[in-house]
């Protein structure tokens, strides 16, 4: 996860709505690196900040903004400098793409599918030619398995599961540098999910395609995870590769998580973790797992920097702060 | 052909002596409308089911969602009425049952339902909740009650007791709702409890919890339990028999590690297939599941309802040909053509 010129940095995001019972921290101090070429999934329970987090980054935000502020370089360019207008042109589909969440019930109902798809080429990108545009279109559309039949039909004539292909076809058709996928398949059964996740892997290998892929069910998150980051309460608490993380997680949340996901093929001693997360309205002052932790001490009152350990994973724990190779 | 282990459909000739419940050949079609009276055609949810639960025997019925599983489950508790076949409880034949015989029917199965945002009425309180199914089964001492409503909330720790009893539903946490419902389930003491989706709503880290809870009860007072589930990564965990289902019909049912580690029928072998245990070395291989998507109800295709998606379809056969139920290996059915050579041991 070393800096590279194409990859993603974001520093000290924060985006915090206001409401009329306070203000909601959704994302608090975020950082992340991610190398182009590579995949980084966000695993988090519900209602830990993941969409918001996806939305500050591409600024989709909504009116009830309090404070939305920090660094977010694609390279060595700062988009959070651009202003809106740049934004819109410069960046959002053409250099970050997203696939919302419930993308498929989000496309329009009167627009045929292979026109909705080559819409970012044409408001933002290359061409200003309709027929090349939708010749675009087709290849990225038969590219995740949308038939070139379906290409031609509106989408209330496709399957949730063709929709949600088409959603994919449609952010990856300006070649952006970042793709965003949040939670790209839990809406759709079970056989649909994994030949989605079958396209989202050879696309990712044919295009070199970077992806950050937003998702509570952690099994499913190693389908396509280089790189995995665990999000609690608005912050990222840890950040490993698949390879580290999947094996040995390091924060203790992480690995009550990991404990409580049931495995088909091995049996384990399910594990959960008691109470609930904190509410963002007024998180802990220290580590917001805290009061969860079975191995919290006098220290977790505090809350933790990030620290850098074993080969560059970080972890935000007061557990790592004598192995700790920074600070 | 030596068809020697085909278990003819419909006829219960497998039902259980000790079943505590027996479905035989349950359909349950609803009729498609259109402009409200004309009948068009129908939804067949349920489609020729047959199985048996014993007493205190925990099983459960995995199928994607649309395949029929609310549906089946309705219509075990008498809130859908099945358009043909019949369903036993205690040998009682309870399709017909009426009056008081349908409140003791009530009575012995609970229900837990799969959204428990949806299922407790916002307005009453946790004591309220417990309380209205003893008022309605004739509890009538206050105290007799009392002592009640706190034995099932201890079943499902949720103690100490008074910090909960004057709550409304908004103010627990989505798991603690699902608890309130389960104590609601368990609280008439029933023979069988039916779970449809009991922790689909829930965060993984509170699941197993709830799974947990239930599963501990279902053993302690040996009752029933019907764990319905579209998560196939659960059953292991807590069930001891697997249906699955697939287009309203059940399509293999065995012991859960036999059927976990020897599927039969091609789908279930896609499910596997499909499902993910954590694990970085699945982001570098391929899956091997089918394409296609499950059918429409209203319109199954001919034959097995499986065989536009399956990738060991025998052509003339498959497409055209219902498949009986087999029994491949002892105890292990399948609705499969490619089992019917197979001998039953
Ligand atoms: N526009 C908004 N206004 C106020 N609160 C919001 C808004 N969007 C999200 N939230 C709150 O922010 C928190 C994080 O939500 P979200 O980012 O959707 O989490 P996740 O995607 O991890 O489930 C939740 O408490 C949610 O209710
Ligand atoms: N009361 C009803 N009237 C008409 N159709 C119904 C009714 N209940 C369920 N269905 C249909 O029956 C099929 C099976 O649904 P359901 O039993 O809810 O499946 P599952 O629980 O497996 O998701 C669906 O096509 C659904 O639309
Ligand atoms: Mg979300
Ligand atoms: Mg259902």
């Amino acid at each position: 996860m070393a800096h590279q010129s194409s990859g993603l940095t974001v520093e000290d995001l924060y985006l915090h709505f206001r409401t009329r019972r306070g203000v909601v921290q959704a994302v608090d101090g975020v950082n992340l690196t991610l190398d182009s070429g590579r995949t980084l999934v966000i695993v988090g329970e519900s209602g830990c900040g993941k969409s918001s987090l996806s939305r500050a980054i591409l600024r989709l935000l909504p009116r009830n903004v309090h404070t939305y502020k920090g660094s977010i370089r694609l390279g060595t360019t700062d988009v959070m400098t651009f202003n809106d207008e740049l934004f819109r042109r410069e960046v959002r589909w053409v250099r970050i793409a997203m696939v919302p969440q419930a993308a498929m019930n989000a496309l329009n109902p009167v627009i045929r599918i292979q026109e909705q798809v080559a819409e970012p080429l044409l408001v933002h990108g290359s061409t200003q030619d309709l027929d090349e545009a939708i010749d675009q279109a087709r290849r990225m559309l038969r590219m995740v398995g949308v038939p070139q039949d379906f290409a031609e039909r509106y989408p209330f004539e496709l399957s949730g599961g063709m929709r949600q292909r088409a959603a994919i076809a449609m952010a990856l058709v300006a070649s952006p540098d970042l793709v965003l996928l949040d939670e790209p398949t839990s809406a759709l059964d079970l056989l649909t999910q994994a030949n989605i996740m079958n396209v989202l892997k050879a696309v990712k290998q044919d295009l070199q395609s970077t992806f950050i892929l937003i998702t509570h069910d952690i099994a499913t998150s190693s389908e396509l995870a280089d790189d995995a980051a665990v999000m609690y309460a608005g912050q990222i608490v840890e950040l490993s590769t698949a390879d580290q993380f999947f094996r040995d997680p390091l924060h203790p949340y992480s690995q009550k998580l990991m404990a409580s996901v049931p495995t088909l093929r091995e049996k384990k001693t399910l594990e959960f973790i008691p109470g609930q997360p904190p509410s963002l309205l007024d998180p802990p002052k220290g580590c917001r797992f805290a009061d969860r932790c079975e191995a919290r001490f006098a220290r977790c009152s505090e809350e933790p920097p990030v620290f850098t350990v074993r080969g560059g994973r970080r972890v935000k724990c007061w557990l790592y702060e004598s192995e700790a190779t920074d600070g | 052909m030596a068809e020697t282990a085909v278990v003819p459909q419909g006829t219960g000739q497998d039902s259980r002596p000790d079943a505590l419940l027996a479905v035989k050949d349950l359909h349950t079609w609803f009729e498609l409308r259109k402009w409200g009276f004309i009948r068009t055609g129908w939804v067949r949810a349920v489609d020729s089911v047959d199985f048996s639960l014993a007493a205190g025997e925990a099983i459960a019925i995995v199928g994607e969602s649309g395949c029929g599983k609310s549906s089946l489950a309705k219509t075990i508790l008498g809130l859908n009425t099945p358009t043909r076949g019949q369903i036993f409880f205690n040998g009682r034949r309870i399709s017909h049952l009426t009056g008081r015989e349908g409140e003791w029917y009530k009575s012995q199965i609970g229900y837990v339902m799969q959204d428990p945002y949806g299922a407790l009425p916002p307005f009453m309180s946790i004591r309220r909740l417990l309380e209205e199914p003893l008022l309605i089964h004739g509890v009538k001492d206050p105290a007799e009650r009392h002592e009640r409503i706190v034995e099932a909330m201890t079943q499902m720790k949720m103690t100490p007791v008074d910090d909960f009893l004057s709550k409304f539903p908004h103010m627990l946490s989505g798991g603690q709702q699902q608890r309130v419902v389960i104590a609601r389930a368990i609280i008439l003491k029933p023979k069988l409890i039916v779970a449809d989706e009991p922790v689909s709503m829930l965060d993984a880290s509170v699941r197993v919890e709830i799974l947990q809870l239930l599963r501990g009860l279902q053993r302690d007072m040996n009752i029933g339990l019907i764990y319905i589930t579209h998560d196939l990564s659960t059953v292991r965990y807590f069930s001891e028999r697997i249906f699955v289902m697939y287009a309203g019909r059940l399509v293999e049912e065995a012991e859960v590690d036999d059927l976990l580690d020897d599927p039969k029928h091609p789908y279930t072998k896609a499910l596997l297939e499909a499902i993910a245990d954590p694990d970085a070395g699945n982001a570098s291989v391929y899956r091997k599941v089918p394409g296609g998507e499950p059918p429409s109800l209203a319109n199954p295709p001919s034959g097995c309802r499986f065989h536009p998606r399956c990738p060991v379809m025998i052509k003339g056969l498959c497409e055209v040909e219902d498949p009986p139920r087999f029994e491949p290996t002892r105890e292990h059915k399948t609705l499969c053509w490619l089992y019917r050579e197979v001998s039953g041991e």
